[in-house]
């Protein structure tokens, strides 16, 4: 897909670092990402993508750097700000996360039945409309022990939509799904930003959902953004690490 | 990715003396926050009872089981040796102060740490690691108010009721350890065991149930909350809670007696 053009900067994380002890995981992360548009992360596993993703959210607090949301300092805003603008933002977890105590209604409908102004009509046929979305209206009533594996990541995506986040956080949305079902992901995703103008960054092995729904890539390698650019001229770039994420053979 | 050679995890203890200072901040800590959050809407109301549920009912028979196996041998072994004195009749007097002062309140609460304490302490824990907790905070929510004030609050209020039960449970099984030897009307039974019990010594010891409670909720969920990651940090955590709470109801206890022996 095409650079998208506005200038109107949603996300802007610079000079992000963070170690583990004396793992150093990131060294220098600057990213920006605009209203509308899809950027997806590449890298190998382990080299910290969801950590990326995490520091951005607020459930890892960075060594140094700064993070600008919707144009406010995300690392030094009060919980309650931060809770309030976390309800703009959807995170998809590598793992789903669903809440395994409860039904997949009650894990979809968590978050909205808490909003401070929330009234009964706002949750009318809308679980059932993103339990549509992800082809699982037929499992709205199980618990989320009964899914398979595949089935949790869909639930887990179809909740993390039902707030109608500005950005959308994915970590690895179509691992561990059949291709027909990766596919009907990635055109979710595309629709979601086509649709409601929505800003995604996306973790992704897969290269498929990659090539449809980025409009930029970038390539993390030993902790810092070693490649930026489109689909296109990634899959011919000239440094052999970043153009192995292109081949399939 | 690198593969690092794993510590062997024991149950973990507080090693140092800073680790076992950090422990008792957290847990402060963690005390101080349910207090301010317990007050402040909005209420998670059907978690509550849930957990009323959860914590209280279901703990009920093993309570229950307990305190009469307690006043039944409690009684049975004394009548022997007090008789020796011609003191047999002070035995259901003798049975009752034990049992509602100390031997109730702590059994109890030691039972219900270890059912209790282990329990939130495992569920909260795998809900940390597999990332539930978190996925909850970044949806907006708060996890705090939604887990840990509904048991901690459900655990202070269940206890004392569970302990005055199984008081009473006791006392009943004392009654009928009693008739094994000759029969007694249950109400001459009552009014004996009660001659020398006084108000002054019943507040002190329901009062310390409810902190009994607190703090076997508070452990549980401090434990659970902050477990680490991998799936033997959730064995950890529920060891963890049983062993501190256990702990901190003996301490409590102690420390609430010399406070009470000074007030009344
Ligand atoms: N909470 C944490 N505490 C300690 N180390 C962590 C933590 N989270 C991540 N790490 C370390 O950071 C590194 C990067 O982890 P991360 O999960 O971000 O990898 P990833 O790029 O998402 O890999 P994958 O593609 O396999 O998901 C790993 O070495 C991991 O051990
Ligand atoms: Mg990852």
């Amino acid at each position: 897909m095409s650079e998208v053009k506005n200038d109107d900067e949603i996300l802007s994380v610079s000079k992000l670092k963070k170690s583990f002890g004396s793992n150093t995981v990131l060294s220098e992360v600057d990213l920006k990402l605009k209203k509308g548009e899809t950027v997806v992360i590449l890298g190998r596993s382990g080299t910290g993508k969801s950590v990326i993703l995490k520091c951005i959210i607020g459930l890892i607090f960075p060594d140094s750097g700064s993070i600008e949301i919707f144009g406010e300092d995300f690392l030094s805003i009060k919980q309650a700000e931060k809770s309030k603008l976390r309800i703009r933002i959807g995170f998809l977890f590598q793992s789903g996360a669903l809440y395994d105590s409860m039904t997949v209604r009650q894990n979809l409908e968590f978050p909205i039945i808490r909003q401070p102004d929330y009234k009964k009509s706002d949750l009318s046929g809308k679980v059932e409309e993103m339990l549509e979305n992800v082809g699982l209206v037929e499992a709205i009533d199980k618990m989320p022990s009964e899914l398979s594996g595949g089935m949790q990541k869909r639930i887990g995506l179809a909740r993390t939509l039902m707030l109608e986040p500005e950005i959308i956080l994915y970590d690895e949305p179509t691992t561990g799904l059949d291709p027909v079902t990766s596919n009907e992901i990635s055109h979710l995703i595309l629709d979601m930003q086509k649709k409601l103008d929505v800003s995604s960054l996306i973790v992704t092995h897969d290269m498929q959902c990659a090539k449809l729904v980025s409009n930029r890539i970038v390539v993390l390698k030993d902790g810092k953004f070693a490649a930026e650019g489109t689909y296109e001229e990634l899959e011919k770039s000239d440094d052999e690490f970043v153009r192995g994420f292109f081949k399939f053979e | 990715m690198e593969v690092k050679p794993k510590k062997k995890q024991k149950l973990k203890l507080p090693a140092s003396s800073e680790e076992f200072f950090q422990k008792i901040a957290g847990l402060a800590s963690f005390a101080v926050k349910f207090l301010i959050e317990l007050f402040k809407p909005p209420y998670e109301i059907n978690e509550t009872l849930k957990q009323f549920f959860m914590i209280g009912y279901k703990s009920f028979p093993l309570v229950a089981i307990t305190g009469f196996i307690i006043g039944l041998t409690l009684t049975l072994q004394s009548i022997p040796t007090l008789d020796k004195f011609g003191a047999a009749s002070l035995v259901p007097s003798m049975v009752a102060l034990a049992v509602i002062l100390e031997i109730g309140p702590v059994i109890t609460s030691l039972i219900f740490a270890g059912k209790i304490g282990s329990g939130i302490g495992a569920e909260l824990g795998s809900m940390k690691v597999t990332e539930q907790i978190d996925s909850m905070e970044v949806s907006g929510t708060n996890p705090f108010k939604y887990l840990v004030v509904t048991r901690i609050f459900a655990a202070t209020l269940m206890l004392p009721i569970l302990v005055i039960l199984a008081d009473a449970i006791a006392l009943f099984g004392g009654f009928l350890a009693i008739n094994i030897f000759d029969y007694t009307s249950l109400k001459t039974y009552l009014v004996s065991a009660m001659a020398n019990i006084t108000f002054s010594d019943i507040i002190p010891a329901v009062t310390k149930t409810f902190l009994f409670g607190m703090s076997i909720g508070v452990v549980g969920c401090y434990e659970g909350y902050n477990a680490s990651r991998g799936t033997e940090s959730v064995g950890i955590a529920a060891n963890t809670a049983v062993v501190i709470s256990s702990l901190m109801v003996i301490l409590i206890d102690m420390v609430m007696v010399q406070l009470a022996s000074i007030i009344f």
